[in-house]
């Protein structure tokens, strides 16, 4: 169990003010001006080597997403640090904690990412949904503004850095990286075609990085610790804490700042009371929101919460939003509600997509009722793989792989109902 | 020069190619739908994913650049169950319409799903269904069949310029459309149906006409303006149902303008299929025998001087020449091919020329537009111009009057005296020239049609020697002259101008007025005021009953562009032929034919039997017609002659796109364009309001 002393967020619950006094007293802007001080090539190699992998899902290694950066701005091309808060994921909530509760540390961390890529403004790229937390975000920058942290010589470290808020239209796909570059710039939210990444072309055609609010939020406890003590954290290549929420059947959801590679298991009896009705109760656990497949309880009772636990387990870790099922969930239905929202939210723009996304949604439909074949189990597997990798961004796969999790786990239960519908004397007439 | 492994074989390609490119260098043919060479990449149709070594995905080959050391699978079981599943997602929702589909027999999902495509389909629900959305009269939407792949997007917006057409919703509920229900405002929307790869975007005017395998196809050119687009005449019997763009880099791309496109049904409208002769005030049917004795009944006894002859704007060069040969014979010198008064010299060459050439406008830094929209002059033009805009760092300066070109340009004002204070160097636009490495400008009708237009041509000649843009050395002439009508370059190739002491067309409508002229003979001249030739005796030869033929006393059936094998030179000097693709109607006749035989009856026959003599005549009277296809650079020489430049401001050229010749003002689908876009484009006409 995590020790208070190694809490990144001491206000996580917002028992505290969010704003600059007590933030301070809480230990954010402690001299963040010798921290910019140490350059470029030192905060990047720091944030590198503590290990810190980007919290928004795909768990690339933060610092090393900084080193694509170029190494010189060259004129008339600023670099930009992007800061993703467009929090969409079902069951995840952690950035808006964040947010609401320790927005200054989301502040000092652009000023130190910034200042790590070479960067003289962030924007903020807030959930439209996320309305108050936009407002206290605001005036958390106009309170750094007014005391120097933020704009002409920001911190007093001899450079301009700014940071802007902008508030999406809620629309899901808004969250990839460069559909929340296009949406920046007041285009439609489609993801672009990469190559180019966009540390070469990226915001208005300009050097950008993307990273999630909890990324960039942890960016000063790990310079002021140092990445020793980051490292000290978790389970090898899965280092540090980690905001995990937990939602669901559990006695207590909650959001729980706890180290990386918790088991599951301890992360919901300790911390969420335990699964309604008791651990031998739960059915099933989507362990990292609503895009990684499920795991049956079996995997459960032993796997760790971390990305290369959990990627072993064919999930992930994703945004660890955990969502818990206990035994009275229809499983077939739950998913078959994700299917729906992935139909919802795919922008359309590439073919196995925008087709894949409303045949698996509607075939989810009709076997979340029995109606359908046995066959059509595999026909729809096969059309998961279809969508899975072959779209231009990663939603495709989000939409892809909950039907296979449940697919792999529960496919007796999606047989059963067939078998069940089929044997019914009134399946006709229902039908 | 990046090296890179496709399907076991090392290729070297050119830097900067895709992946996809890179394949096709080798001869190997990648599915695509939403990829066109001349549109951006949108990768999203994934029909050409490939698998890349290193690479835990398959890549769309149509948006890697390739790079050293890549290997490129394109032919494995991995890649051909990848577009089996693209094409399988394409096609649930595609109603499979292909028995009631225009697009059927040219279709690309058609043809792909022959290659890639399951024998049955494994989607059981519903299918998509999406209202069809009007764009105005060309364009016939079936929404249902579109497969997204955004290249109409891409076309409206970066090669016409007019970001009319886009995608709202997402997911399943993507539509391509308008969102404002409105017509295209585009002169080269009809290009939208040749980048549809599906039977999404069709021909209106086309629409349940034909099955392309019934119909025959002739590769020809255009004359629905001076640009000499190159396009393939589709026709069925002797009826042309369609009109296509032909691939041609230096010219029109794979583009043409919706006049060149949509104009064919005045083919078939209007005709004159048989000749005839005024009998009491009153057009007559007759023969020809009849038709050719009047003639020369009439012209029996007048002096040369008072017979004169006037060439339109889509007179072939063939029945030009020999128009001009038989009035020398008669004793005239009464020719004029300028119908429209334009004050171009027929000497030297580079004074009517668009010298810099339509591809050249891509090598152009700066460039001064003078009395024209290229707009509705030259809709190909227009866009080579806006590509040029897109490569960005162009400088467009214009003088006339102002409209939407698609690319923004410095409205230096209308008044015609800026030519001569950018000449003499006082305008800041003269320093943007002179400091441009290549500059150009383009001098169209409404400036040299004026009364003062040969000393604006004189002015714009010393604008294009002071600021660097005749530079034979490197090869660079920045002076151009862009024509309207199809005729007119190729009328001046051949001196068909007043000969020593002769009447030009303004001296000739006059002297008609007076009596002083005594015949005229309107080869397919249309655009004058008749009205001045009632006290003549007025032969037409032409394949329209137009404004020519309603003055004219005698009509000769002539056959139109797609009907004959016929010569033309674009506004570029370019020399091309038209091929016949069917036959003049009833009993009209190809022009030469009519002029040879008119000749003869007059008793001055010319010695021409096949079109092989013509066309060696052709070559005679100026060697320019005996290489085709190419562009011979036209030696600068002093031309136009100073004066003064009135300060009446510069009108237009072109009053209507959809209404500028006889073909087109027969065509009922111009008029309903004149109907849905004249508030855009000009005037209606005609009885409207």
């Amino acid at each position: 169990m995590l020790r208070d002393q190694d809490r990144v967020f001491t206000n996580l619950y917002g028992f505290d003010s969010p704003y600059l006094e007590a933030a301070r007293a809480r230990g954010d802007w402690d001299n963040t001006k010798d921290l910019i001080g140490r350059g470029r090539e030192t905060l990047t190699k720091e944030v590198r080597d503590a290990g810190l992998r980007g919290r928004g899902g795909a768990g690339f290694n933060t610092g090393m997403k900084w080193s694509f950066m170029p190494k010189e701005v060259s004129p008339g091309r600023p670099h930009y640090l992007v800061v993703n808060a467009d929090e969409g994921e079902p069951g995840t909530c952690k950035d808006r904690e964040i947010m609401r509760h320790e927005p200054h540390k989301l502040l000092e961390g652009c000023v130190l990412a910034g200042s790590a890529m070479g960067a003289q403004a962030a924007y903020i790229y807030v959930r439209g949904e996320f309305y108050r937390e936009a407002e206290v975000l605001q005036r958390a920058i106009d309170e750094a503004n007014g005391a120097g942290l933020l704009g002409q010589n920001a911190c007093g470290a001899g450079a301009r850095f700014d940071v802007y808020v902008h508030r999406g239209a809620g629309a899901y796909i808004c969250g990839e990286e460069t559909a929340l570059i296009e949406s920046l710039e007041g285009k439609k939210g489609q993801p672009r075609l990469k190559p180019p990444f966009p540390a070469n072309v990226g915001l208005y055609g300009c050097p950008t990085t993307v990273n999630n609010v909890e990324t960039i939020s942890v960016v000063p406890a790990i310079l002021r610790r140092g990445s020793g003590w980051f490292l000290g954290l978790g389970r090898p290549r899965n280092t540090g804490t980690k905001l995990f929420n937990v939602s669901g059947h559990v006695n207590q959801p909650c959001t729980v700042e706890e180290e990386m590679g918790i088991p599951l298991k301890e992360l919901i009896e300790r911390h969420a009371g335990g699964v309604r009705g008791g651990w031998n109760n739960l059915l099933a656990v989507i362990p990292g929101g609503s895009s990684v497949p499920l795991l049956p309880k079996a995997v459960c009772d032993s796997v760790h919460m971390d990305f290369d636990s959990l990627a072993a387990v064919k999930s992930g870790l994703g945004t660890a939003a955990v969502i818990v099922m206990d035994k009275s969930t229809d499983v077939v239905r739950a998913i078959a509600r994700l299917s729906r929202f992935y139909k919802h939210e795919s922008c359309g723009q590439c073919t196995p997509c925008r087709e894949g996304t409303g045949w698996m949604w509607r075939v989810m439909e009709r076997l979340a009722d029995g109606r359908g074949s046995i066959e059509e189990i595999d026909v729809l597997e096969q059309v998961t793989r279809q969508v899975e990798g072959h779209t231009i961004c990663a939603l495709g796969d989000a939409a892809a792989w909950p039907i296979q999790g449940l697919i792999r786990h529960f496919r007796p239960e999606i047989e059963r109902r067939i078998a069940e519908r089929e044997a019914s004397p009134n399946q006709r007439s229902a039908a | 020069m990046p090296k890179l492994t496709i399907d076991g074989r090392e290729v070297e390609v050119a830097a900067g190619l895709t992946v996809l490119q890179a394949c096709e260098s080798i001869g190997i043919e990648i599915p695509r739908f939403c990829y066109h060479e001349r549109l951006s990449i949108a990768g999203n149709c994934r029909m050409c994913l490939v698998t890349m070594a290193g690479s835990p995905k398959p890549v769309a080959s149509c948006a890697m650049p390739a790079a050293d050391n890549m290997v490129i699978q394109t032919n494995t079981p991995e890649v051909h169950k990848m577009r089996r599943s693209v094409m399988e997602f394409l096609l649930i929702n595609h109603p499979l319409d292909c028995p009631i589909c225009d697009q059927g027999g040219e279709c690309d999902l058609q043809d792909q799903a022959m290659a890639y495509g399951f024998d049955r389909g494994r989607f059981i629900e519903n299918k998509r269904a999406v209202k069809d959305k009007y764009l105005g009269p060309l364009i016939k939407t079936i929404m249902t069949r579109c497969i997204h792949c955004t290249r109409c997007i891409r076309f409206a917006t970066e090669i016409a310029g007019v970001p009319e057409l886009g995608a709202t919703g997402r997911g399943e509920g993507t539509e391509i459309g308008t969102y404002i229900e409105k017509a295209l405002t585009s002169e080269l929307s009809g290009n939208l149906i040749d980048v549809c790869p599906v039977g999404a975007l069709t021909s209106k005017p086309y629409a349940f006409c034909a099955r392309p395998w019934e119909l025959r196809k002739t590769e020809t050119i255009d004359v629905m303006d001076a640009v000499g687009s190159n396009i393939r005449v589709d026709a069925r019997g002797n009826e042309v149902l369609r009109v296509l763009p032909r691939l041609n880099e230096e010219i029109n791309e794979e583009w043409i303008s919706d006049k060149t496109r949509f104009a064919c049904d005045g083919l078939r409208r209007q005709r004159l299929d048989q000749p005839y002769i005024r009998v009491d005030g009153k057009l007559k049917p007759a023969t020809w025998p009849e038709a050719l004795s009047a003639i020369a009944g009439r012209l029996k006894g007048v002096p040369g001087a008072r017979i004169g002859a006037i060439a339109g704007d889509l007179a072939d060069c063939e029945s030009m020449l020999l128009v001009k040969e038989l009035m020398t014979r008669l004793g005239s010198s009464n020719l004029d091919c300028r119908q429209d008064g334009a004050a171009l010299p027929a000497e030297p060459r580079a004074a009517y020329l668009f010298n810099t050439t339509i591809a050249g406008i891509e090598a152009a830094d700066a460039c001064l537009l003078i009395g024209t929209n290229p707009r509705i002059e030259a809709p190909l033009i227009n866009a080579r111009l806006r590509k040029r805009f897109r490569n960005g760092e162009f400088a467009v300066g214009l003088i006339g009057q102002a409209a939407d070109l698609t690319y923004p340009f410095e409205h230096l004002g209308e008044d015609p005296r800026l030519i001569e204070e950018i000449a003499s160097g006082r305008h800041p636009f003269a320093a943007t020239l002179k400091a441009a490495q290549r500059p150009m400008l383009v001098l169209g009708m409404a400036a040299l049609t004026r009364a003062d237009g040969s000393a604006i041509l004189d002015a714009a000649r010393r604008i294009a020697e002071t600021t660097g843009m005749i530079r034979p050395g490197d090869g660079w002439n920045g002076f151009n002259v862009l024509h309207t009508a199809a005729a007119r370059t190729g009328g001046l190739d051949l001196g068909f101008v007043p000969g020593e002491g002769g009447l030009d067309t303004a001296g000739m409508l006059a002297a008609a007025e007076t009596g002083a002229l005594d015949v005229v003979y309107l080869l397919g001249a249309d655009e004058l005021d008749t009205s001045r030739l009632e006290r003549a005796f007025v032969i037409y030869q032409g394949h329209h009953g137009d404004a020519g033929a309603h003055a004219a006393d005698v009509i000769l059936p002539g056959a139109a562009y797609t009907e004959k094998d016929a010569t033309y030179v674009n506004t570029e000097g370019r020399v091309q032929q038209a091929q016949l693709a069917c036959h003049p109607p009833g009993e009209a006749r190809a022009d030469w034919k009519i002029v040879r035989v008119l000749a003869d009856k007059l008793g001055h026959p010319l010695g021409l039997d096949t079109l092989a003599d013509v066309r060696a005549r052709l070559a005679a009277a100026n060697p320019l017609f005996a290489s085709l296809d190419c562009i011979e650079p036209a030696a600068w020489a002093p031309f136009g002659t100073a004066g003064g430049i009135d300060a009446a401001p510069l009108g237009a050229a072109v009053e209507n796109f959809y209404l500028t010749n006889p073909i087109c003002r027969a065509s009922v689908t111009m008029a309903e364009c004149v109907d849905v876009l004249g508030d855009r484009q000009g005037r209606k006409t005609g009885t409207h309001g």
